[in-house]
């Protein structure tokens, strides 16, 4: 009997993972969105952690990111729309074994669940969260989202839309108890992972905003920062991400940035000509709402009997 | 003795007289704040302590401080005290105390109070320093003498400030004296319930409400020339005695259910306060969202990853919640709503009583969404049924709505003490394996049922989604897929029906009329049929506890009266009215549905005047109908 558990824990030790255990479906998205990126880059995460399938769940919403659990070869969730944050809570709130990932979009998680995404990060639970920004409603056929720049034409702003871009990371960094906000671009796959993986390592509420490409509706919008390296700031730092050799050659407009200095995060976010990518804000000591609640107690059948008779004590005539 | 009122009262207190009566419906008004809430939670609980049967109301203001003094402003307690087990409020009022007389205009105005209604005032507004109020308080007071009402003065506050500084904190504990001396009610009874109402409070607290309590006895005993003996009907089960919103919240708790999400509204929140309290001492969590909507979807992560959860709400949040009712029955996550119903549609009147919910709990949510529907009908009822919801909930895969009431939530009535048994408890969360080649949606041919696989459960990994799916919960647009699927969780309820029994009928198996209700109105039905049937009417009643699926049998009970009919507190349109035929009637929610389903002319009659439904109203419907 003894024997037989620690062999089950030395094979426990010994099993590799590899992609392929991640790996489910072909997804639907289009060539050279930038949905495919941030896959590669979880479903690598996922190996290199060696995370348990059965315990790992990604939420999500509704939209064409929200598809991604489907992708995954793991427990997952696609929710309706707006409805990942408080549905990942639920199922943090009830199982700290598990790993908990959400997968939402600009329109998702910034325009119909905005209200859940403050509270989200007010709570700080532990959770990784990608924010699939590309600027756009693709599933619905190209409306503009909050986050589309200000004159994009889409089917419901013919003329151009109407309104200045909302900015996912001043706002986030604008709530307390926030925890770790950073920034990707799809097109750096490199960075994109490092800060997946700090993400997943951080202890709260993780925020990741991921600025992708939407080849289908807005092929052109982020030209002008794909053809001009300059225009993508690389926030590193000891504490942060570090930018290996060859990258460095090819984005020299770099700054560093101490993650614990919310003061400059914000000001670094509010920046709207650079791109900044990297760690802005990761504050390890905000505690997450779910240690707050649970008190340790132990739910047993007796306990929970005991509690009730004392309590129908109470109300006895 | 400051008027000449009160003298008269004195003098007739040397030839007391004590009548002995089947039961009495008393009432403590004040302006909110003043405790005539608490005095009349007290005396009901020193009733059933008695032994007697009892029906406390609470009666609140829509606003938490309305101004001092207001005709809208009575907030207080309704009593009714019978010999038996009373079922519900009853009708008008028998006795009143009123801290102030405008509070008391608002319930004559009302109809709240019987004809000659002994009414018991406070006089210090009589000689009041300002001239307004001396002015309204005389008014007041010669119009209720003029209406035939029996108006005593209470000189409350003088009395009281002989031993308290601040009488407006202890005239309710005063009034409690004068009534339990009024209804001969042991004293010492009085005196526990104190120790037991403020028994988190220092002994000074209790010590000074105690001698408030015997002030107040002592003064009727002297000056009030009348008491009632209300025979109790003395047994020895343990009994507790709690209102609906706790009800609830205690079944919650035995349920093993561990999370509740909500938000705060009016009149389900007090169930969460309860929890609050109670629940987490082991290890429940109350998780307050940030709306109607996180509450659903946070209670749906929650059931899916483990237990089912529950969310409790009222009207408006039940409406915002659709959405994430029908994922949770398109995905086939167990899920426990309770709609606390109150008055609609949009905010309408969130502290009065309405059954205007059903239909929307049934067929709401976009598609076909179909999940399970109880109606608790009594206050103990609440409690059972949210244990019988969690287990059908996690037997069926699906979502099952509990619609209490406003009426329900705020009345508190003794039942027997549950026995609690460990299997309503929720089993441990499921870790173990899948069998191999097991698929997530295994729907079961005749009963539509599969397993639940939940994260964890190596082998089980799957997407559940609120899209069309396949078995193993891949999108799927194939027509015979969404096809299978619906019929699935469509088969579940009809599964469901299969273990149900028909409903009890109150009364003769045939007859005349048979009344058919569902909810809080049970107790007020059933009292006026039993009424009727003692003058020998042929008239029954059945009373629903599920709403969808329905019990069965209930067809073949129709078949055996003439007329059928049910009494219901929402919107029907009266056939009386100019424009209204048969055509163009809109029947009430249980007549809608019970016309729909068993192609019976069931007819009804509802009324929506915020307050529960009095047997003496449904009595004079009833016996229209029967000579109709």
């Amino acid at each position: 009997m003894k024997l037989s558990a620690i062999k089950q824990l030395l094979d426990l030790y010994r099993e590799q993972s590899a992609l392929e255990d991640y790996q489910s479906g072909v997804p639907r998205w289009c060539t050279g969105c930038g949905d495919n990126a941030i896959l590669a880059a979880v479903q690598r995460l996922c190996r290199d952690e060696g995370l348990r399938p059965e315990k790992t769940v990604f939420v999500s919403g509704i939209g064409c990111s929200s598809r991604f659990p489907h992708y995954m070869k793991t427990y997952g969730f696609h929710g309706i729309h707006g409805r990942a944050f408080p549905i990942a809570e639920g199922v943090r709130m009830t199982r700290p074994d598990l790993a908990v990932f959400v997968n939402t979009g600009d329109g998702d998680c910034c325009s119909i669940g905005a209200a859940h995404w403050i509270h989200a990060l007010r709570y700080n639970m532990d959770m990784t969260v990608f924010l699939h920004d590309n600027q756009i409603y693709g599933l619905t056929k190209k409306q503009a989202s909050p986050t589309s720049p200000f004159g994009t034409k889409s089917n419901t702003t013919p003329r151009g839309s109407y309104l200045q871009a909302l900015n996912p990371l001043t706002v986030s960094l604008g709530v307390s108890n926030v925890s770790f906000i950073a920034q990707a671009v799809d097109w750096i796959p490199e960075t994109l992972f490092d800060i997946v993986k700090a993400a997943y390592h951080h202890k709260g509420f993780s925020f990741v905003r991921v600025i992708q490409r939407c080849p289908e509706w807005l092929p052109k919008a982020l030209e002008p920062w794909l053809q001009d390296p300059a225009r993508v700031q690389l926030v590193h730092h000891a504490n942060g991400i570090q930018i290996g050799q060859s990258l460095a050659r090819v984005y020299k407009n770099q700054i560093e940035h101490d993650p614990l200095d919310i003061h400059r995060a914000r000001e670094i976010a509010s920046g709207t000509d650079v791109i900044p990518v990297g760690i802005l804000y990761r504050n390890p000591d905000v505690p997450c709402y779910e240690d707050t609640r649970h008190g340790g107690a132990l739910r047993t059948a007796e306990a929970i009997r005991k509690n009730f008779e004392a309590e129908l004590d109470k109300y006895s005539v | 003795m400051t008027t000449t009122a009160t003298r008269k009262a004195s003098a007739r207190a040397q030839e007391k007289t004590c009548v002995t009566l089947k039961e009495h419906i008393v009432e403590i008004i004040s302006d909110s704040g003043e405790g005539a809430q608490r005095c009349g939670q007290s005396l009901g609980s020193i009733a059933a302590r008695m032994g007697n049967g009892v029906w406390t109301t609470e009666i609140i203001p829509a606003e938490i401080r309305p101004p001092a003094r207001s005709v809208a402003g009575a907030s207080g307690n309704r009593i009714r005290i019978g010999s038996g087990y009373v079922t519900n409020g009853g009708n008008e009022t028998d006795l009143v105390v009123a801290f102030n007389e405008q509070v008391l205009l608002g319930r004559v105005n009302a109809r709240e109070l019987k004809p000659g209604c002994i009414i018991l005032l406070e006089n210090m507004w009589r000689t009041h320093s300002d001239p307004n109020v001396v002015k309204s308080y005389i008014e007041a007071y010669d119009r209720l003498v003029k209406a035939d009402f029996k108006v005593y003065e209470i000189p409350m506050e003088e009395e009281c400030l002989k031993l308290t500084p601040n009488a407006r904190r202890g005239k309710n504990m005063f009034a409690l004296g004068i009534l339990c001396r009024i209804y001969n009610f042991d004293l010492q009874a009085g005196r526990e319930q104190i120790a037991l109402t403020f028994g988190k409070k220092e002994r000074s607290v209790i010590d000074a409400n105690v001698a408030l309590l015997e002030a107040g006895y002592k003064w009727a005993k002297a000056n009030i020339d009348f008491s009632f003996s209300i025979p109790a009907t003395p047994h020895n089960r343990p009994q507790i005695s709690i209102n609906g919103n706790v009800s609830l919240a205690l079944g919650v708790m035995a349920s093993g259910m561990d999370i509740c999400a909500m938000y705060p509204i009016t009149p389900a929140t007090s169930a969460s306060h309860y929890l609050s309290e109670a629940f987490e001492k082991v290890g429940g969590i109350v998780h307050q969202a940030e709306d109607e909507i996180a509450a659903c979807a946070f209670a749906i992560g929650s059931s899916y990853a483990g237990k089912c959860a529950v969310t409790i709400t009222s009207g408006p949040g039940y409406s915002l919640k659709q959405e994430g009712i029908g994922l949770a029955v398109m995905a086939e996550i167990p899920l426990v709503v309770v709609n606390v119903q109150r008055g609609g549609p949009s905010t309408g009147q969130p502290t009065k009583v309405e059954q205007g919910d059903m239909l929307t709990a049934i067929f709401g949510s976009h598609g076909d969404a179909p999940k399970v529907v109880m109606a608790p009908s009594t206050i103990e009822d609440c409690f059972y049924s949210v244990i019988t919801a969690r287990r059908i909930a996690e037997t069926f895969n699906t979502v099952v709505v509990i619609l209490s009431d406003a009426s329900l939530s705020s009345s508190q009535q003794p039942f027997d003490r549950p026995r609690f048994q460990e299997s309503w408890l929720a089993p441990p969360i499921d870790q173990s394996p899948v069998p191999e080649g097991a698929r997530p949606y295994d729907w079961d041919p005749v009963t539509g049922v599969a397993r639940r696989f939940i994260p964890g459960q190596p082998g089980g990994m799957h997407t559940v989604t609120g899209l069309a799916h396949d078995r193993d919960s891949h999108v799927a647009y194939d027509p015979d897929i969404n096809q299978e699927g619906l019929r699935a969780r469509s088969l579940k309820i009809a599964a469901l029906q299969k273990t149900l029994l028909p409903p009890d009928v109150f009364g003769d198996e045939e007859g005349d009329l048979l009344v058919i209700g569902w909810g809080s109105t049970k107790g007020a039905i059933e009292e006026a049929v039993a009424e009727l049937r003692a003058e020998g009417k042929k008239i029954s009643s059945t009373h629903l506890r599920f709403l969808q699926p329905m019990q069965p049998g209930i067809k073949e009970i129709m078949r055996r009266f003439k007329k059928v009919m049910t009494v219901e507190t929402n919107w029907s349109d009266n056939p009386d009215d100019e424009l209204i035929d048969a055509d163009n009637r809109r029947y009430s929610a249980l007549a809608t549905l019970l016309r729909a389903r068993y192609l019976v002319d069931v007819d009804c009659w509802t009324e929506v005047r915020g307050q529960p439904v009095k047997p003496g109203t449904i009595r004079k419907v009833l016996l229209a109908k029967l000579e109709k």
